[in-house]
């Protein structure tokens, strides 16, 4: 049957499907703890939530405003440090981070620190790392929820804030990180994106009901990997629209958006 | 490690990591325990001036001392720096206030789900503020470095990055793995400002849910002020020693200061007031504006009871208490 939905409900269903039961997760607010909530919801009622200030599998009752607000640890198993949670992912605990990013490069490099050229004197001023940098260094898994546009998917990054494959190929272990770790996967508006094997390159993975190859390349100042045997992602459910709309987000602060 | 050239941050160090400066000073630091009750007015006379190296505690908008940081603005104090580990409500005050000229940047000018400080990106993009670059992760970790009294700790964080090269971070090869780390320096402030939910007179304090860094900021600080929700019995201290996060002698000021998070949230007591800080972004776009909202706000308020006052007294209060429980 076909349902009506928005891209930021289709973004957030993606997401919360790529996160299995039994799996931990260090989630910020908006987009990936909307998908979070949902993927307990559904098919993973096991999934543990982190948030990077401290709080630990929490029971949320509402989206949090903040990464460390009250509901980050209501009814949760334990309110801790943000050194401890950084702790937990460098001991390699932790399966998956989520991150977003004012420019994202082919091999998934996030800049969300500075436009401009100049450091000393930036053109804009973004908050930097927070724990992004951290995450993705630390966690096995980073998947990046963004809208996809020729100004996000940069061919260079103004700054690379937080570590994706670096430069390609070796480059990511070579600069000391640790192996296996790095990007997953991009969920778009458009479609959702992996990495080639070998060159750490971004590839698409599934094209989105309704947009063809070319929104793929005309909204991507990188050349984007298009294999012969990409897919069409499969569009949210009946149950899982429902849910999002009135169980995770019945105010539709992020939902609303799309 | 397939890379042998170990790299070197060119981002400015603004605070000394040699553990042994800090070992003479606590040397020389009263561990009696003494009783430490003072107002917000006099411990920043005393524990804080120009060109100080500042840690604030919490989360930005989450267990902050806000009394604290409004008379730093009132007191008219400058050139500080400040560590900005996820710095939102407390970045925009600063900013507000002129207050500082450098700081170590793991999360600044935004206020996460509620939209970018317009006032403290003017700030950073003016080209006044010196600014090294870290991450949450780093400032945590620099915190704790300086807490158990090292000059530095190595991590696996940062590598590869141009968080990295704008860092004072510095590549090692570890001894025992040859793996490469990145050192980073230990962090000791000059002084620390940390609101709690209840503390004794002589600074012993409890804080309720998450403690973001401030037990290690407590003591990596040569100088703590508390504000505290409450002040409690030494008695009920000692009935429930795991509570104790910071413990007296870490501590040179306690002052009592009901609501003393607001705008921000207190774990277990009130939640945020989120209209006061939209009125706050919307002030921002127009420097006129935030003047006058400033000086209706902060300057002209005698002290931190009259600001809650102006922002609707108890009642107010009331309404926070009961979103924080839900109801």
């Amino acid at each position: 049957m076909e349902n009506t939905y928005n891209p930021m409900e289709l973004m957030i269903t993606i997401a919360a499907r790529n996160l299995e039961d039994g799996a931990m997760v260090v989630v910020g607010t908006g987009v990936p703890v909307a998908a979070a909530m949902l993927a307990q919801m559904t098919q993973s009622p096991n999934l543990t939530i982190l948030f990077e200030a401290g709080g630990i599998a929490p029971l949320l009752p509402t989206m949090p405003i903040s990464v460390g607000d009250s509901r980050t640890t209501h009814k949760g198993l334990k309110a801790t440090s943000m050194a401890e949670i950084m702790e937990l992912c460098q001991a390699g605990i932790v399966d998956y981070c989520f991150l977003g990013g004012a420019q994202i490069d082919k091999y998934g490099n996030l800049n969300s620190t500075l436009i401009g050229d100049n450091y000393e004197k930036p053109k804009t001023r973004f908050p930097g790392s927070g724990g992004a940098n951290d995450l993705a260094s630390l966690c096995w898994k980073t998947m990046v929820v963004t809208p996809q546009n020729k100004k996000r998917f940069a061919n260079k990054v103004d700054f690379v804030t937080t570590p994706g494959f670096i430069e390609g190929g070796t480059s990511r272990v070579d600069a000391g990180l640790p192996a296996n770790t790095g990007p997953y996967k991009v969920i778009t508006d458009i479609g959702v994106y992996g990495y080639h094997p070998d060159s750490k390159a971004m590839m698409l993975l599934s094209l989105h009901p309704g947009k063809t190859i070319d929104d793929v390349k005309a909204n991507a100042e990188f050349e984007v990997i298009i294999p012969d045997n990409y897919e069409t992602t499969v569009e949210p459910s009946e149950l899982e629209l429902k849910l999002l709309r009135e169980k995770v987000d019945p105010s539709g602060v992020i939902i609303g958006r799309g | 490690m397939s890379d042998k050239q170990l790299k070197k941050g060119i981002g400015e160090l603004f605070t000394s990591p040699n553990a042994d400066d800090m070992r003479a000073f606590l040397k020389d630091k009263s561990k009696q325990m003494k009783n430490k009750l003072s107002s917000v007015s006099e411990a920043i006379d005393q524990f804080v001036k120009d060109g100080d190296y500042l840690a604030i505690g919490g989360f930005g908008g989450v267990r902050i001392p806000t009394a604290l940081i409004h008379e730093i603005i009132r007191k008219e104090i400058k050139n500080l720096g400040f560590a900005g580990h996820v710095s939102t409500h407390d970045c925009q005050l600063l900013s507000a206030g002129k207050s500082f000229n450098r700081c170590d940047a793991a999360y600044i000018v935004g206020l996460e789900a509620r939209g970018l400080s317009k006032n403290s990106r003017r700030m950073f993009e003016s080209g006044n503020v010196k600014v090294t670059e870290w991450t949450n992760g780093a400032l945590s970790w620099r915190f704790k470095a300086a807490a158990m009294g090292l000059p530095y700790l190595p991590s696996r964080t940062m590598l590869g990055t141009d968080t990295f090269k704008r860092s004072a971070a510095i590549e090692v090869e570890c001894p025992f793995t040859q793996q490469k780390m990145a050192a980073l320096p230990a962090l000791y402030p000059d002084v620390a400002m940390i609101h709690v939910h209840r503390a004794d007179v002589h600074g012993n304090c409890q804080i309720d849910g998450i403690l973001v860094a401030d037990d290690d900021i407590a003591k990596a600080s040569k100088r703590v002020i508390i504000t505290t929700e409450k002040i409690i019995s030494n008695e009920e201290i000692r009935r429930e020693p795991s509570k104790t996060v910071i413990p007296y002698w870490c501590v040179d000021a306690v002052i009592e200061m009901p609501y003393g998070s607001y705008p921000g949230n207190m774990p277990g007591e009130y939640f945020s007031d989120e209209e006061h800080l939209a009125d706050w972004l919307k002030a921002e776009k127009d420097e006129m504006q935030l003047e006058e909202f400033i000086g209706h706000h902060i300057l002209s308020s005698k002290d931190f009871y009259e600001y809650l006052e102006k922002n609707g007294g108890m009642n107010k209060m009331r309404k926070l208490m009961q979103a924080e429980h839900l109801y």
